[in-house]
């Protein structure tokens, strides 16, 4: 069992605890598709259930914590289904504190419909005992409906008053409360206007602004949190008498010698004192290859041993660590990030003393006009009603919201309104290579040598086998043309060898997959990538080899890119040449041998100039530059700290997503402009109106709802804006 | 006028069945998936092998 099983929950019993994943699985599209992935994942070993939700195209799957990841997505593959993690514990959050608005938002609009009819009867001509009664009726529904759905509004607008600033709460619950003690007296006296109609049709759409706002607002999560968790809980300790004892990470100190076996991952930083083995070094450095390191060399916390036990001495413990200083990294460079003020947040900063003052202005102008204390407060609650904030407060979420939508349909899951908001503004483009800009898995390369009618045989043997190179090989095979050939040997009963292949009969003659031996890779000595021979019973074995392919429509994606205004630059923790080819082969400028440090001071030394840098990467070492960049974007097959800490998250291959999502973000930003000159074009209007005394509760209903539907209407033209 | 006695008190409170209504929805948690409902209702039960 793996000590880095993918889950939150693992204890002493890993084996029975039921760990919850999220998937995304874009391809989705039936009914079929839910009932196939609903019915027959819980059929595959370790996974107890499985729930779709297709609105958001992911699954929820109930599992062994022993499960990790990997072994998951397989699941996924053997049913037909490519299925990519998803981690954001945001989701659940974001349910709490969105339900009570909604709730807030139900009562205000049965309130507001219910008064409204009652006001309509009134309006239409009821007077005398009929105007006195319902008067009364809607007294009796809007005052508890004001209590309760006005809340968010007066705790807001309290909370600032206390500090001694103001925020736009501040005139909405004024101008809420005024209206509804000056209708309350207006009702017992029985006089002509009363205003609760008003005050509940503006709580009712700020709240509906309010709700999809909630629905955009993206929760801190930086990702350092995730990434510490990424190292390992503890190691078995040697003690001088050669007997071992588990320790917890926090208890190593330095000089301690560690026994760590294969498909371990290293709690602390230290020497190889003992053995030898392949390490995964992809959590610091990016590079998915993996990497021999014997008698001497250093190994960082986080790594992952892959295949012989080796002893370890402890250089560096807790925060001393190297993947700690990420972690901090990432932290400090989240806090310059959250000093981004959206747009909607500057403007009602200018908004709150605008309406203050003049609706002080109105109230003076008339008191100094001799209309006496009753019309003067009534002029100024008008000025409050009509510079209600509606549309100004619905201009920036109904974009964004309709924008994220169809985004999501396309395979981009925004996790923060502003985070459009910042991305329409990106002028730079910096990229991370491996898992990136290339699929960060192998790729067959050269099946064309596999004689065609031989290729049936080959992905039958593919298809036998669970090694990374099999299934790259088999996705390389599986075209409808193919079908794989019947083998003699049942399926299952097929011989695969650790670290040799799979041997099986076809025909009589003996075929086999299996590790190239070293004559037969003479030939291109230079050559260092994975291979694997092929036996297909007759002529000589076919060498394939893998390699970690560039995505589709990379290059195309760059030229969209440069042509929105966005030139690239390849920043990468991979080995200078590396880089170099990859960078020559897309035309673009590239830098090797990165370390997240690097990366990050590149970002504040370009944000520092000026520049809006847009970072896409993907691994762990790209985190401290994804939180440092004005915007980010990760692949879905990122890590889960390359995940957390971008503001976009892609799915599936294709790099076409990026400039796609900048053209959606610049469309929303048009938008909103648009809106907001909307609002105020409104506002210039209906505030002098007001201030006249001309306004009457009829007129104040009209305008108001009008201005809301233009700009929810003018909002919904952004569902066709995402191609 | 006296219709509207029972009127007035019978129309608020349908509205109001509508409003207890829609928070058990909402508590029910019938907006989680609106595109899965739609869609669940084609699937076909009987394929479900018989136990």
């Amino acid at each position: 069992m793996s000590l880095a099983a993918a889950s939150d929950t693992m204890d002493e019993h890993a084996g029975d605890v039921v760990a919850e994943t999220r998937f995304a699985v874009p391809d989705m599209h039936c009914a079929g598709c839910i009932a196939k992935i609903e019915r027959l994942l819980p059929g595959q070993p370790g996974i107890s259930g499985a729930r779709v939700n297709f609105s958001s195209r992911t699954v929820v799957v109930n599992h062994d914590a022993a499960l990790a990841e990997p072994d998951l997505i397989r699941a996924f593959d053997t049913i037909g289904f490519a299925a990519q993690a998803l981690h954001s514990t945001a989701a659940g959050q974001r349910n709490q504190s969105l339900a009570p608005l909604i709730r807030a938002l139900a009562v205000a609009a049965f309130a507001s419909m219910n008064v409204m009819l009652l006001t309509i009867s009134v309006w239409s001509g009821a007077d005398g005992s009929s105007r006195h009664l319902f008067h009364w009726i809607s007294a009796a529904i809007a005052i508890p409906c004001v209590a309760y759905a006005g809340r968010p509004f007066f705790a807001s607008a309290l909370k600032a008053v206390r500090a001694g600033t103001t925020n736009m709460d501040v005139p909405i619950s004024i101008g809420v409360l005024m209206a509804t003690a000056m209708s309350i007296y207006e009702t017992i006296v029985d006089g002509e206007h009363v205003w609760f109609d008003g005050a509940l049709t503006l709580l009712a759409f700020l709240l509906a602004g309010r709700v999809l706002d909630e629905m955009m607002r993206g929760r801190a999560a930086s990702g350092a949190e995730a990434l510490v968790r990424r190292t390992a809980t503890g190691a078995m300790r040697l003690a001088a008498d050669g007997t071992s004892q588990w320790v917890a990470a926090d208890d190593l100190a330095v000089g301690d010698e560690l026994m760590v076996a294969a498909g371990e991952r290293l709690a602390a930083d230290g020497v190889i004192a003992k053995g030898g083995s392949r390490f995964d070094l992809s959590l610091l450095t990016g590079e998915s290859a993996p990497v021999t390191l014997g008698e001497g060399d250093r190994a960082a916390a986080g790594t992952l041993n892959l295949d012989a036990p080796v002893t370890l001495r402890v250089t560096a413990v807790g925060e001393a660590r190297a993947i700690a200083e990420i972690a901090r990294l990432m932290e400090s460079a989240s806090q310059t990030r959250s000093r981004y003020v959206r747009l909607a947040d500057r403007l009602s900063r200018l908004y709150a003393p605008v309406v203050h003052t003049l609706a002080g202005l109105s109230f003076a102008g008339w008191m100094i006009a001799g209309a006496g204390w009753h019309q003067s407060i009534l002029v100024a609650i008008a000025v409050l009603i009509i510079t209600c904030p509606c549309a100004l407060g619905l201009a920036v979420p109904v974009a964004q919201v309709v924008v994220s939508g169809t985004m999501m349909g396309k395979g981009l899951l925004v996790k923060d309104g502003s985070a459009l908001e910042r991305l329409a503004q990106a002028d730079t483009l910096l990229l991370d290579k491996t898992g990136t800009l290339t699929l960060g898995r192998p790729v067959a390369v050269g099946v064309e040598a596999i004689p065609v009618d031989r290729r049936p045989i080959a992905l039958a043997l593919a298809t036998a086998s669970r090694h990374p190179l099999a299934i790259a090989l088999r996705q390389a095979l599986d075209v409808p043309s193919v079908a794989p050939a019947p083998l003699d040997t049942p399926l299952d009963k097929l011989a695969e060898t650790p670290g040799e292949g799979v041997s099986a009969q076809h025909a009589g003659r003996q075929v086999a997959m299996r590790r190239p031996r070293p004559a037969e890779l003479a030939r291109d000595r230079g050559d260092d990538r994975a291979a694997v021979a092929l036996d297909l019973g007759e002529g000589a074995p076919v060498i394939i080899r893998f390699a970690d392919a560039l995505r589709p429509d990379a290059g195309e994606a760059l030229a969209q890119l440069h042509a929105l205004g966005l030139p690239a630059r390849i920043m990468s923790g991979d080995r200078a040449d590396a880089v170099a080819a990859v960078a020559d082969q897309l035309g673009i400028d590239g830098t090797g041998d990165m370390q997240p440090a690097d990366k990050m001071a590149v970002l504040e030394g370009q944000i520092a100039a000026g520049r809006r840098p847009l970072m896409v990467g993907d691994g762990l070492n790209d985190g401290p530059a994804l939180a440092a960049a004005h915007v980010s974007m990760a692949p879905a097959s990122a890590s889960d700290v390359g995940q957390q800490a971008a503001d976009i998250v892609f799915l599936g291959d294709s790099l076409l997503g990026l400039p796609r999502a900048i053209r959606a973000a610049r469309a929303t930003m048009r938008v909103v402009r648009e809106n907001l000159a909307l609002a105020i074009i409104y506002n210039i209007f209906a505030v002098p109106l007001a201030m006249a005394g001309l306004v009457t509760p009829l007129i104040a209903a009209v305008a108001m709802s009008s201005s809301s539907l233009i700009v929810i209407g003018n909002s919904l033209r952004l569902r066709w804006a995402v191609r | 006028m006296n219709g509207l006695l029972i009127l007035i008190p019978a129309a608020l409170l349908l509205g109001l069945g509508g409003l207890v209504a829609f928070f058990w929805t909402l508590r029910a948690g019938q907006y989680d998936d609106p595109d899965g409902a739609a869609m669940r209702i084609l699937i076909d039960d009987d394929e479900l092998p018989k136990s």
